[in-house]
């Protein structure tokens, strides 16, 4: 076994992408400010790897996505970032319409093998436009891979997968996670994409979350063990593919699903699980599904309304007792 | 010129100057959240540029927005109340620096999207000839912002139309962490214009005059009916990009060099005084006002109640 170490998510990241740049001469960056990183991910690289290799770009988030595409296609790997998930909708065009659809539209003649980067999420009063959690928009999309990491753990396995995949990636990386610590062994190390990851055992409910839902979960957990109710925690980790499977099997037990999400829950990730779960296993729930997720709301610059947006442990712990009745 | 008029450019300045730095204090303080992008140093360009509109002229503007709005006759206190997330802020607390606006006073919306104002602009100039009411609308940006696809389809599509929008590069030489050199070829972005056959003028953004001269030049063009012009103002930003930014990509000796040989307050006062005869003792009341108003804007954001949770959702829809 590898030596576990306790780094940060933001690190976590940044060894992901040292390691996969170190290994295939392919790898590169192109991003807005990479030298002076917003959340500091990629500080310090362009010494390593040299500005032909992470490219600084202006802020013309369109050319950075498309330029990716086409590096991709022609056998290059690139690994693009885009500051805010945000401003992912900038560059929707070339995402939805030409990334996602390359391969299929050629018949199968082109592979996209390309990453894009981005910081999702709230939690920094950073109001309406830098704080949206759009990972749920992008299921709609048939052709995008999406990754969904709440661990450093995940974060570095799941984005040397997501380096060394033939399909596009859409990699989201929770602000909030990027401060948090968690262990991470040394060295390579790949996780699969269409793995859900159980990351608690429970018998009495099952709790799919995802990101920084997914530790509000478990703090949940925790609260609810103390009075005798077990939660289990499934964390999907990729929302496409999205295994089912595991879903499917923990509330097979359990015959309770909840999910929770910081996106908004109307179209959301659990909208999507709750109408597979109703098609495929509404025989084993005891109890109809729970949604949590942002409330159908823009985001708020003030502290108080952003907190009162999102699920919290407490609220996670009230709708789980509801439920068990 | 007249003095009253002078004397107002320089109050304007003043205020913004006054009320940026003490934002930067008061979010040091704590008392404010999230990331603040601040105006000091470019001042010049937002009080001479709409000192040039009339009160009922509208402007589209940028994350770094403040200065923009100030000038153009937003409420200090409303501001600050925002920046602090109270109820009684210009945006209700929903805002923030971002999104800080005031709409009685002409502002279209300070936007987050780098380049997104820019469009949106446009939507008004159009307003305003499908009305024929002879408004015009100014439009203020950054360096950054015109490596974006928007400037260059709101340029063209401005100038197909002979759309009144009057459209301010605030080149302050930086696009966040990234020196212009690093993100376009051209030195002046004001030879942008000609691709869409439109003015585009340079001018000193240091300089309140010049500023205020290039604008109501473009302003009585687009009046006239002869559509858009493109203005760079060559400025500086006297701060990081936002609170707390490190500032790699630029040595402290650049920064106190402008600070020194450019601020555009020192640069008017010392104009004033010397070729306009302006003396001292009219200037110092004019600071003392400013000094107590931006005071006195504190406390009303201090002593404002926070949001009611409870009404989170209000104002999603009409
Ligand atoms: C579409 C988009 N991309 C990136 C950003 C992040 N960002 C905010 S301000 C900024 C720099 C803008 O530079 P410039 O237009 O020169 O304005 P300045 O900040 O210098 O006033 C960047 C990259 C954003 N807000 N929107
Ligand atoms: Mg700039």
């Amino acid at each position: 076994m590898a030596e576990m170490k306790l780094i940060t998510g933001k690190d976590a990241i940044r060894y992901a992408l040292i390691e996969e740049m170190r290994r295939d001469k392919s790898v590169f960056l192109l991003g807005e400010d990479l030298e002076q990183a917003t959340f500091g991910v990629t500080d310090g690289l362009i010494e390593e790897f040299g500005a032909e290799r992470v490219r600084n770009t202006p802020i013309s988030e369109n050319a950075i996505v498309g330029a990716a595409i086409g590096a991709a296609l022609t056998g290059m790997r690139p690994v693009a970032e885009i500051m805010f998930a945000d401003f992912l909708m900038d560059a929707m065009d070339p995402i939805v319409n030409t990334m996602a659809k390359a391969r299929f539209m050629t018949g199968g003649q082109a592979k996209v093998p390309m990453v894009i980067r981005t910081p999702s999420g709230a939690g920094l009063s950073a109001g309406a436009q830098h704080s949206q959690s759009p990972e749920a928009l992008f299921m709609h999309i048939p052709g995008i891979r999406i990754a969904v990491p709440s661990t450093p753990y995940d974060m570095k396995g799941l984005l040397k997968t997501a380096i060394r995949s033939d399909d596009p990636v859409l990699f989201f990386e929770h602000k909030m996670l990027y401060y948090e610590g968690g262990d991470v062994p040394d060295g390579d190390y790949t996780i699969p994409f269409g793995k859900a990851d159980v990351k608690r055992k429970g018998k009495d409910i099952t709790i799919v979350a995802v990101l920084a839902m997914v530790k509000k979960a478990l703090m949940a957990a925790d609260m609810l063990a103390g009075e005798g109710i077990e939660v289990e925690v499934v964390d999907p980790m990729t929302l496409n593919p999205l295994d089912m499977e595991t879903i499917i099997n923990s509330l097979k037990k359990t015959k309770r699903l909840m999910t929770v999400e910081e996106g908004a829950r109307t179209g959301g990730i659990g909208a999507e699980i709750a109408a597979r779960v109703a098609e495929e296993a509404l025989d084993y729930l005891d109890a109809p599904i729970k949604r949590l997720g942002g409330m159908d709301c823009p985001i708020p610059f003030s502290p108080v309304l952003e907190e009162a947006m999102y699920p919290t442990e407490d609220s996670i712990a009230a709708a789980v007792k509801q439920m068990l009745g | 010129m007249e003095k009253g008029f002078l004397l107002g450019l320089y109050e304007t300045m003043f205020r913004i100057r006054t009320f940026e730095e003490e934002v930067k204090r008061q979010f040091e303080d704590g008392n404010i959240p999230g990331f603040i992008h601040l105006g000091s140093g470019q001042e010049a360009v937002s009080a001479g540029a709409c000192a040039a509109l009339k009160p009922d002229d509208n402007i589209g503007s940028t994350h770094r927005g403040h200065a923009n709005l100030i000038a153009k006759g937003g409420r200090t206190d409303r501001m600050m109340a925002e920046l602090f997330a109270r109820e009684t802020g210009s945006c209700k607390g929903r805002g923030g620096c971002l999104h800080i606006t005031e709409m009685s006073v002409g502002s279209l919306g300070a936007n987050g999207i780098v380049a997104a104002g820019i469009i949106v602009a446009n939507g008004a100039a159009l307003s305003a000839k499908l009305q024929h009411n002879n408004k015009v609308v100014l439009t203020f940006f950054g360096d950054g912002a015109t490596n974006q696809g928007k400037f260059h389809e709101a340029m063209n599509l401005a100038s197909l139309w002979a759309l009144p929008n009057i459209f301010i590069c605030e080149n302050n030489l930086y696009g966040e962490a990234t020196p212009l050199a690093k993100h376009m070829k051209i030195k002046d972005i004001a030879v942008r214009a000609k691709a869409y056959d439109m003015p585009g003028v340079i001018v000193d953004g240091q300089d309140v005059l010049a500023v205020y001269d290039a604008v109501t030049e473009a302003v009585k063009r687009a009046r006239d009916g002869k559509g858009p012009s493109l203005i760079e103002a060559k400025t500086y930003r006297f701060h990081g990009h936002h609170i707390g930014d490190p500032e790699t990509y630029r040595t402290r000796e650049e920064v106190e060099d402008w600070m020194e040989k450019r601020d555009p307050l020192k640069l008017f006062k010392a104009k004033l005084l010397k070729e306009f005869k302006v003396k001292g003792t009219e200037i110092d009341p004019i600071e003392h006002k400013i000094l107590k108003e931006i005071e006195d804007a504190v406390k009303f954001a201090a002593q404002s109640p926070t949001p009611d949770p409870l009404n989170l959702t209000a104002n999603v829809y009409v």
